[in-house]
């Protein structure tokens, strides 16, 4: 691949190059499930790169592929780590959390929680993991939760017996903490109002401008208007049955 | 150049004809938090009491980094040796809290002895850092003339956890650590055992059947069946997308609350 002269060629932070997975089913008679095959795209630094398709296309399954929560059959997925090239399909457990630690991001769209720690330390942790300083990292998600309007009052308690879009809202406030060089979003909008939608529009804007590369799953057409760039088809990577 | 911890290979152990552990390799490193699950008679609870080496492999080894940085395997090591390493560098958790405490001799007593075992002799710094590592493990200060025995279950697991930790080990193994538990005790066990084990970047090997337990404190898992590991790596992608049969059997067992 030649360079274009006068067109500026920026290495992508993140490139997915022909993976394929299916699941075998062992306990229905090790049935297979094809997910998709052939994905490929790249995501550059400042974008916002959308999955799009209709529930089922596997959307949600290529952003877990791309975490490292689901294994892959074929193909890379290379992410530039402290600089290099590093392919997580193929990395080993210490490498992938090493990844995720310094590199790549994830806002689920279920918050996993852990009894009896606070909303506080939830949304500080990945901050005090990279070596931050507790108080610090404690200042940095008062600022977030604050701006995404979760009341004070509730900061100081686990968010297990919160309602969705409370518990939405800390596990934005968790992703967003950090400044990962890529980030992956599940449906972050899904049960916001329209005041918090566009909080967290906003807040997608400013990590483009910083130079992060987003890869998100937006059913609501008016947020995926205003934050994608680009809209990366997920159906044209569905599987060829076979017979 | 950071390097493994412990290095195992090819451990096997059996009784007579019948297998227990077999052909297990695998390396831990510093910080690292590695499950071992599996049913019972799986043969997880040989496999860590070999590695502790409270039971003798049949075959292979396990080479640990000493203090001093030099490999030893831990076979190869003298009685002396293995006491002195299993008072000071390791911790061993039991299920049951009554075999790792001494229950006759007060909560104090209990962490101090640990202590005496690295060579403190200052009766009022062991007093101290025995109230600062109750504090630690949520035992009111006021207890530490009690004895284990006037403990509820809970309680004792946490005494017991401060008892293993006061000596700053590099490697914990668990068993069990919250079987026998009230669920609500449980939570707070798992967090307090999360908490500690990253604020002081211990290594740890924890057998569980309870995939939850796993999930929640462990970053790999190796999941046994019949002696074997059948699976192992990350620990959130064996329980998203787990390979084997046995494997998937297990996650899909998990009751939905």
């Amino acid at each position: 691949m030649g360079r274009i002269p006068g067109v500026k060629v920026m290495t992508p932070l993140l490139s997915v190059h022909d993976v394929a997975k299916s699941f075998t089913m062992h306990l229905r008679d090790g049935i297979v499930l094809p997910v998709v095959e052939g994905v490929g795209f790249e995501v550059h630094p400042g974008e916002c790169v959308v999955l799009g398709g209709p529930s089922g296309a596997g959307k949600s399954s290529l952003l877990k592929m791309i975490y490292g929560n689901y294994g892959v059959d074929a193909g890379s997925i290379v992410l530039r780590h402290h600089g290099q090239p590093v392919d997580l399909a193929t990395a080993d457990p210490r490498t992938v959390l090493d990844l995720r630690r310094d590199t790549i991001g994830y806002v689920s769209q279920f918050l996993r929680t852990v009894p009896r720690v606070s909303t506080l330390d939830v949304v500080a942790e990945p901050l005090v993991d990279r070596g931050t300083g507790r108080e610090l990292a404690q200042g940095r998600a008062r600022e977030l939760l604050a701006r995404l309007n979760l009341p004070e009052r509730l900061w100081s308690l686990p968010p297990a017996t919160f309602s969705g879009g409370e518990q939405q809202r800390v596990n934005i406030a968790r992703g967003f903490i950090t400044a990962h060089p890529v980030l992956l979003l599940d449906e972050p909008t899904a049960s916001l109002d329209a005041t918090n939608r566009a909080v967290v529009v906003e807040m997608i804007a400013e990590k483009k401008r910083s130079g992060v590369a987003l890869l998100g799953i937006f059913h609501d057409e008016e947020v995926r208007a205003e934050v994608a760039d680009r809209i990366v088809d997920v159906t044209a990577f569905a599987p060829r049955r076979a017979a | 150049m950071t390097q493994p911890l412990l290095r195992v290979h090819r451990l096997s152990k059996s009784y007579g004809a019948r297998m227990g552990c077999a052909d297990v390799s695998f390396e831990l490193w510093p910080g690292e938090v590695l499950a071992i699950v599996g049913e019972s008679g799986s043969g997880k609870t040989t496999l860590l009491n070999c590695l502790s080496t409270r039971l003798e492999p049949s075959s292979g080894l396990a080479e640990y980094r000493m203090r001093d940085a030099v490999w030893r395997n831990l076979y190869d090591l003298s009685e002396a040796e293995r006491r002195f390493l299993m008072r000071t560098d390791w911790g061993f958790v039991h299920q049951n809290p009554a075999d790792g405490l001494r229950m006759t001799v007060s909560a104090g007593a209990n962490v101090g002895e640990r202590m005496m075992a690295v060579g403190s002799r200052h009766y009022g710094t062991i007093r101290s850092t025995a109230i600062e590592w109750l504090g630690r493990v949520e035992i009111a200060e006021d207890r530490i003339d009690d004895e284990p025995r006037s403990f509820s279950g809970g309680m004792r697991q946490r005494l017991q956890i401060a008892r293993n930790l006061v000596t700053h080990p590099r490697l914990v193994f668990m068993d069990e650590p919250t079987g026998g538990l009230d669920v609500s005790v449980q939570a707070r066990l798992l967090d307090l055992i999360r908490g500690l084990v990253a604020d002081l970047g211990l290594s740890a090997i924890i057998v569980t059947h309870d995939l939850a337990v796993a999930r929640l404190l462990s970053h790999r898992m190796m999941v046994m069946k019949g002696g074997h590991v059948i699976e192992q790596g990350l620990t959130d992608r064996v329980l998203d997308d787990p390979r084997e049969p046995y494997t998937q059997l297990l996650v899909s067992s998990i009751l939905q609350v």
